[in-house]
């Protein structure tokens, strides 16, 4: 009878889940995988440098909503700085200040970028000034000449420029050419170039600079081109092959000659630019096309929730997964671990910290955890002062131990304070036990046995598509749900049971 | 690997999962755990219905009455001092004898005053109880061990452990400490556990690990064959136990001492598996047989006489036999 409506309980659980799932995916369109195109994305700067102890001043362009993107949303990460934007004429500045800084210093700009479909370029009624510097001497009447031939060859600015930028890009360039390029023949000093002489030409013209949001880059490359105004507008060409208009996915990032990043106050600047796809947007078309279809269905999703509760339930729904991992590991397999779901928490806390430190510093922490236990040992303490005493040491352990690898230089240490400061004490505690009962063998076996069943389920938990999966579709939840439901009523034999049987087995049967 | 587990179930070993779901989740009612999981109240039990077991000393409930603790010691020159919630031997302190302010454990170190003192302050603050909660301390009678067992064990005193399953005797084993397991009566610690034939009463191939051994490695004496006196008595106080606690699956611990005979040491809700590896056949067929027939068994004799009957090394044969 209880056998029979389990098996109910869990067809109707795999149904449902399964049933919302292939309608989510199929009619709805929600994707399946973490990987899909979008028109959202994740700019990030990131600035590093050495302060010499002296007020330090960082002045970083950020790129403004334009025609064509939209700043979504910026943050500004920073410790102890003040931070200023302004805007100045057609670039953006944001400016770090702080009156004593001392080492290595990061910081970081991140912006969400909406890409708008507006492909009208704007109208601007003033001319802007022209303010590029201009030629001396032999330069002068190299640039005349050249502007001479250009303009005898060319209808009007658009094709002047074209032809322009046809010139300087010959592997064998006339003299006039050669002479005004001089050695660098880098891309970005051909843009230089290029604004001076038109500049000469009385033609107003700008340098960009930008990146391209194509696909996840850590290291996004800084691209050139050319705006000219021209018909009370300004048009963009590409600085190699002269082609107008800009590609749809290019990013502006400032406009002019200057440097990203100026510093004062520090040497080895080093700025890196990267882009990543918002994984939150992706879905977006989908929910859209669910809130016609089912309206009900998205109303009371997660998706309803504001962003940032989203990202907490992206970690939070990660849990049973681990759960349904410890079940098989436990009932199936037989691996004896410290507390139920202990390694659940501290694959969690791996998330954080990466794999290879999380084990080092779970590792270090339950070491001088354990020692210090033993030493209390002998004071005569009962259990819960005890207990809150090694948590004590817990925290403070920790603690010395993000201020030591900072102080090292490796920032990955600094995630240890994400550790389950609670978990890691009662651990402590039971491991010393176990120690002084069974023998250090069996408590070393129980931690490995531990560190390695967190370690798998932070494997498993890392995998991309497990994330997108579960959080897209939750409902699979059900599914895993119906399986653990199964899996309680798995009488069968351990595995790690047939070794410890294997000699009840053959014989004299 | 499959073929393994085939051949562990044509056997009929019991494994965790199945123990847990068929045997203690369902004849073991979870009310009825403090009974046992408490030492002190099942020593009140088993006093009440006259069964026999090792005489309690005292109690110790609170820090306050470690301090008076060498008074109520004071005239007896051993004892052994175990946590009221301890599990797997955990906290189990003998004392076998004095020297002026020190006692001496049975491996024969001398520890102070103090440091008992700090043992049972331990035992109170539940380093030893399942789950950690504060605990108490029972002081009681030092079993002496039946002159039989003493060339076949190392230091500490062997239990014999029965399963019993609505209270019919179903499987038993004697354990004997060796010097792995610092003379604790514990398999995992490194006992020997030597299967016993019901019927009779004598024992079996033994099992140190998971090999097959025939004499004790630290004595060099042969375990098999030997004969436990009292055996039938030793039985039937196990299967009282059945109506003692009302579990339904349970293992009862019963030490020998020399001059009170066999004594009940401890109950236990969850008894491990390792008694299959000593006795070298399943629990499974017998627990189903006992399943089929309990309702025909009115009481304690009958119920022994059942177990004495069918599960009896002859019987065993005899079913392989019929199976094979």
């Amino acid at each position: 009878m209880s056998r029979r409506h389990l098996y109910v309980l869990v067809l109707s659980l795999a149904g449902t889940g399964l049933g919302l799932f292939l309608y989510k995916a199929l009619v709805l369109g929600f994707p399946l995988a973490p990987h899909t195109i979008s028109d959202i994305w994740n700019v990030e700067g990131r600035i590093t440098f050495i302060a010499r102890d002296t007020p330090v001043k960082v002045s970083f362009f950020i790129p403004r909503t334009t025609r064509r993107f939209a700043i979504v949303n910026e943050n500004f990460i920073s410790q102890g700085y003040g931070i200023s934007t302004a805007t100045e004429g057609s670039n953006r500045r944001a400016v770090w200040s702080i009156r004593k800084a001392k080492g290595q210093q990061t910081l970081y700009y991140r912006a969400v970028v909406r890409q708008i479909g507006i492909k009208e370029p704007l109208t601007i009624m003033r001319p802007p000034e022209v303010e590029s510097p201009r030629f001396e001497g032999p330069h002068i009447t190299a640039a005349e000449s050249l502007i001479a031939e250009i303009r005898a060859q060319s209808a009007d600015v658009d094709t002047l420029v074209k032809e322009l930028i046809k010139r300087l890009n010959k592997p064998q360039p006339d003299d006039n050419t050669a002479l005004l390029l001089g050695e660098q023949t880098a891309v970005s000093n051909k843009v230089k170039i290029a604004v001076r002489i038109l500049a000469q030409a009385g033609i107003s013209a700008r340098v960009v600079q930008g990146i391209r949001l194509e696909q996840e880059n850590r290291n996004a490359l800084l691209l050139y081109w050319l705006e000219v105004y021209d018909e009370k507008q300004w048009r963009s060409y590409d600085p190699v092959s002269g082609d107008s208009g800009v590609l749809e996915d290019y990013l502006p990032w400032w406009r002019g000659a200057e440097p990203l990043v100026r510093l004062e106050g520090g040497d080895k600047l080093q700025v890196t630019l990267s882009v990543s796809l918002n994984q939150e947007e992706a879905v977006r078309a989908a929910i859209q096309s669910g809130k016609i279809r089912s309206p009900l269905l998205l109303e009371f999703s997660l998706f309803s929730l504001p962003i940032h509760t989203q990202a907490v339930y992206r970690v939070l729904l990660l849990v049973p997964v681990g759960a349904f991992l410890l079940v098989i590991l436990r009932n199936v397999i037989g691996i004896k671990t410290f507390g139920t779901f202990m390694p659940v928490l501290i694959a969690l806390a791996f998330r954080e910290t990466q794999l290879l430190w999380g084990i080092i510093l779970f590792s270090l922490v339950v070491g001088l955890g354990l020692s210090v236990r033993r030493y209390l040992e002998h004071l005569k303490l009962l259990l819960v002062p005890r207990l809150a005493s090694v948590l004590f040491v817990v925290v403070l352990a920790m603690g010395l131990l993000s201020v030591l690898t900072h102080k090292l230089g490796f920032e990955r240490g600094l995630s240890v304070a994400l550790f389950p400061m609670v978990i890691l004490t009662m651990t402590i505690e039971r491991m010393s036990i176990v120690w002084e009962e069974r023998g250090a063998s069996e408590a070393l076996q129980q931690a490995v046995g531990s560190l390695m069943v967190a370690a798998l389920a932070y494997l498993i938990m890392s995998i991309s598509y497990v994330e997108h999966l579960v959080f897209i579709f939750p409902e699979l939840l059900l599914v895993l749900l119906a399986v653990t439901l199964l899996l309680g009523r798995y009488y069968g034999y351990r595995l790690l049971e047939l070794r410890r049987f294997k000699v009840l087995a053959g014989g004299n049967a | 690997m499959f073929g393994l587990a085939r051949q562990l179930a044509n056997r009929g070993v019991l494994g965790l999962n199945r123990r847990n779901a068929e045997y203690t989740l369902r004849y073991n009612q979870r009310r009825l755990y403090p009974l046992v999981d408490d030492k002190l109240q099942t020593k009140r039990l088993a006093r009440e219905a006259g069964i026999t077991i090792p005489e309690l000393y005292g109690v110790v409930e609170g820090e306050y009455q470690v301090r008076s603790l060498p008074d109520m010691l004071k005239q007896h020159s051993d004892f052994v001092v175990k946590p009221a919630h301890g599990s797997g031997g955990d906290g189990i302190l003998i004392i076998s004898g004095r020297l002026k302010e020190m006692y001496r454990k049975t491996d024969g170190l001398l520890i102070s005053k103090e440091e008992l003192n700090h043992h049972v302050s331990n035992i109170l603050s539940g380093v030893y109880s399942l789950g950690g909660q504060p605990d108490r301390a029972l002081i009681e009678y030092r079993v002496r061990s039946d002159p039989l067992f003493e060339t076949i064990s190392y230091q500490g005193v062997p239990d014999v452990r029965v399963i019993v399953f609505l209270g019919v005797p179903v499987m038993s084993m004697v354990r004997l400490p060796t010097r792995i397991s610092g003379g604790r009566a514990n398999l995992h610690q490194g006992a020997l556990g030597a299967g016993i034939d019901i019927a009779t009463g004598t024992t079996l191939t033994a099992v140190c690990g998971n090999d097959i051994v025939t004499e004790h490695p630290d004595t060099g004496n042969g375990i098999t064959g030997l004969e436990i006196p009292d055996w039938e008595a030793l039985l039937m106080l196990a299967a009282n136990c059945y109506q003692l606690t009302g579990l339904g699956y349970q293992g009862v611990d019963i030490v020998l001492d020399q001059e009170k005979g066999p004594m009940v040491l401890e109950l236990n809700a969850r008894p491990g598996l390792n008694i299959q590896i000593a006795n070298r056949t399943g629990l499974l067929p017998r627990l189903i047989l006992v399943e089929k027939n309990h309702k025909g068994l009115h009481d304690v004799d009958e119920r022994v006489a059942f177990a004495q009957k069918h599960f009896g090394v002859l019987a065993q044969k005899a079913r392989n036999h019929e199976t094979a």
